[in-house]
């Protein structure tokens, strides 16, 4: 038993099979996927593996501390951050093997022309609460 | 009112319904509103006989259901051709919904879940806090385990070792949430003992309680792991530990070593050591030994090597570590411990910044990560 989060690039991802981009598909084509979506967070609902799905905006804005007193500084959002997330699946599964499996499933989501997409998902493993039993805690 | 006695009813009143033939999933759940409407009434209304006052409750809820179903007709025919049983202990039926909810066509999640539910009596929603999963998925994944399980017989024989492995599991995930699933692993496992006289099962127990004796100490109060070196034994909880120490005593005895026993030893020998340094790593690596030859885990030779570390010196821990994959999990963990008593800092620094980085938990991650700092510092002075 462990969670896994499923997490879906806008950018930074390698290259996916069937790259045209969404605003280029047919509405069918756009609501096929966003069906396939729905219809697998249902099914891992159904297997007892679903924990969370979520969607973010892909516009966000840079925040940190700017010392007592004062209101913390924002910046952006930068048009050129590499890395841009924009949504992500938690599971709880059984395996490595099993998330692997379902990021798959995930990764066919149907796109332009009905055809899989074959986006890449990245796929990481949460850190858990310790066991109770840490034998390789001799030391 | 003592929830635990409540639900430690809960495998013997389930058994009576299955054996009077109601099907073992409409039963489970049965059982379930039974417990919710006990935690409502007794407190006001204690029940003389609080098994005999389940079982009516649970059976009369079961014939409703079985009545509102659309497909009654066929429930009901079975029902009234099922012979009426005969009186049976219910220790038997405790054993049996042991093997059930730990029958081998299960995935381990949900054995568990459904251990935890049909044996422990806890509700879906508390088992799915405790796992940290909504409450909607772990009752997909009970009611889906009870589909995968619903062409075996009550009565079929079992093997304890796939039961053992799940209350392993159960206890090995430590507690979050309102649920003490350690205590209620303890729980489970000495409900088993109960109903089957088996050295392995003792074994776990104590291993179990041995472990536990120790949980007050292995956790600063900022949440960052002691190590057992550096953990106040006067925390240690010697009640447990002599009660542990007992059963594997009565278990070594009957001769029948297997890897909860040796594992079991293994821990009796740490909570017998007044101080860390008293330690009796010479007799640890030979029960290292014996558990390696039952099991052939490289887990168990990783933490071998810990231990001839500890019996033969550091080179002599380094030489055994030697022979293992170095992509187990832990080995540069081990590897760096093993490397700073033989006074390499900067390997023990690097290999320390190695391990925190592979490590799977975030309480031994920053554990691993201090001992790196602590290195680097005293390499800089």
């Amino acid at each position: 038993m462990a969670k896994y989060l499923m997490l879906k690039h806008y950018r930074g991802a390698p290259a996916s099979v069937n790259c045209v981009p969404m605003d280029q598909w047919t509405p069918e084509e756009i609501s096929a996927h966003v069906q396939y979506m729905n219809d697998f967070a249902a099914r891992l609902e159904k297997t007892g593996e679903f924990v969370d799905g979520q969607a973010l905006a892909p516009e966000g804005t840079w925040v940190r501390y700017d010392g007592e007193g004062r209101p913390p500084v924002t910046d952006g959002p930068f048009a050129e951050t590499k890395d841009l997330i924009a949504g992500w699946m938690i599971i709880d599964v059984d395996s490595y093997e099993r998330a692997v499996e379902l990021a798959g499933e995930l990764s066919a989501a149907p796109g332009a022309g009905g055809k899989p997409i074959h986006e890449w998902l990245e796929v990481r493993p949460f850190l858990a609460a310790p066991p109770t039993i840490t034998e390789c805690f001799h030391q | 009112m003592n929830e635990a006695l409540l639900r430690s009813l809960t495998p013997s009143v389930l058994g009576i319904l299955v054996r009077r033939g109601a099907d073992f999933a409409a039963a489970e759940d049965a059982v379930q509103d039974a417990l919710v409407e006990a935690v409502r009434v007794w407190p006001a209304d204690p029940p003389r006989d609080p098994k005999g006052w389940l079982v009516t409750v649970a059976w009369r809820r079961f014939l409703d259901q079985a009545r509102a179903d659309a497909a009654r007709r066929r429930r009901e025919d079975r029902i009234d051709e099922e012979p009426e049983p005969g009186p049976t202990p219910a220790v038997d039926d405790t054993l049996q919904l042991y093997f059930l909810c730990a029958h081998p066509s299960l995935t381990p999640s949900s054995a568990v879940a459904l251990t935890l539910r049909a044996v422990g009596g806890l509700t879906t929603r508390q088992i799915a806090q405790a796992y940290l999963v909504p409450e909607a998925t772990m009752a997909q994944r009970i009611s889906r385990a009870k589909r995968t399980i619903s062409g075996v017989r009550f009565d079929q024989p079992g093997d304890v070792a796939t039961v053992l492995r799940v209350l392993y599991l159960v206890f090995n995930e430590g507690y979050s949430g309102d649920v003490d699933l350690a205590a209620e692993a303890i729980r489970l496992t000495r409900q088993l003992a109960a109903a089957i006289d088996h050295p392995e099962v003792a074994g776990l127990l104590a291993l179990m309680l041995l472990h536990h004796a120790r949980r007050a100490s292995r956790t600063a109060p900022d949440g960052s792991l002691v190590p057992l070196a550096e953990q106040d034994r006067g925390r240690w909880d010697t009640e447990s530990i002599a009660e542990g120490v007992e059963i594997l005593q009565a278990a070594l005895a009957r001769d029948r070593l297997g890897e909860f026993q040796a594992q079991a030893a293994i821990a009796a020998l740490h909570a017998d050591a007044p101080t860390a340094e008293e330690t009796d790593w010479v007799q640890i690596v030979e029960w290292y030994d014996e558990l390696a030859a039952l099991t052939d885990s490289p887990v168990v030779r990783l933490n071998r090597a810990v231990a001839v570390g500890e019996a033969d010196g550091p080179r002599a821990g380094l030489a055994a570590l030697a022979a293992l994959d170095a992509s187990l999990p832990r080995h540069a963990a081990v590897a760096a411990y093993l490397h700073e008593r033989d006074g390499d800092l900067a390997t023990a620094a690097r290999l320390y910044v190695e391990a925190a980085h592979k490590a799977a938990n975030l309480a031994e991650r920053d554990y691993l990560t201090r001992q790196a700092a602590r290195i680097n510092a005293r390499r800089c002075h």
